[in-house]
């Protein structure tokens, strides 16, 4: 089982992410990938950019965590986590969550799991930039019921 | 070797000296604050250091105690009844709006 946490200010490739969890994997029929992309959040107000802040070091032990709770609950034999910081233009990808496993049930559950864990744990906080001013987003309460369905 | 000669840690660890403190998000903004070292002269509650720094920053008062701040000590989640020692590392940041 492996595990691979990254937080970085670069880009990542769909691609080349999907080919490491698949190269050299005999044993997993299933491989269910996420990639979440820069969007507005406030409409109409015009947003320029998107601005990502993190707690170096906490963040990345957090992300470690999700992923091996994921691995306790299902057999998920590769876990990829990447998730960027800094500026970010809109349409611009943010998060990438891969997973493989041997049926799809597990990689499907399992990749929603962290990215449900992720939204409430993981110590990341985003600002809105605008042409003249910047907005903190604030917590969706709608991300803290999704993670009832992983509490039963 | 004598008997009880093994070095205790809290024996080692000086009980005043300093605390890191870092700020996160729009806390950080408001306060015009990313970290700070905080003297403590000895063990304090989470709760009991926000008091002491509200009494030192009395400016910053409405923000230490927005009700949904959240605490991390030495990078774990803590509650306010948790005790920080010198030399730990203490967070304070709003909820989390990664993803």
């Amino acid at each position: 089982m492996s595990i691979h946490i990254q937080v970085q200010t670069d880009d990542f490739n769909v691609g080349d992410e999907h080919n490491t969890l698949c190269s050299n994997n005999k044993s997993d029929g299933a491989v269910v990938t996420f990639t979440g992309l820069v969007r507005e959040f406030s409409s109409g107000d015009n947003v320029t950019a998107l601005e990502l802040e993190h707690y170096p070091g906490m963040t990345e032990q957090l992300l470690q965590s999700i992923a091996e709770q994921a691995q306790t609950r299902w057999q998920l034999a590769r876990i990829c986590i990447i998730h960027r910081v800094g500026y970010l233009a809109l349409g611009e990808q943010i998060v990438f969550v891969g997973v493989t496993s041997r049926h799809r049930q597990a990689g499907f559950e399992g990749a929603q799991f962290i990215m449900d864990y992720l939204k409430n744990h993981a110590t990341f906080w985003k600002k809105e930039h605008f042409k003249d001013s910047s907005n903190w987003v604030e917590f969706k309460q709608s991300d803290k019921q999704a993670l009832g369905k992983w509490e039963k | 070797m004598a008997v009880g000669s093994a070095i205790n840690p809290n024996d080692v660890l000086p009980s005043a000296g300093k605390v890191e403190l870092l700020f996160f998000g729009q806390l950080k903004e408001r306060l015009k604050c990313s970290k700070l070292s905080l003297e403590i002269s000895q063990p304090l509650s989470i709760s009991e250091l926000k008091l002491k720094l509200v009494s030192q920053y009395p400016h910053w008062q409405p923000w230490l105690e927005e009700r949904e701040l959240l605490a991390a000590l030495n990078q774990t989640m803590s509650s306010s009844d948790e005790i920080v020692k010198v030399g730990d590392e203490l967070a304070f940041f709003p909820p989390v709006t990664g993803g």
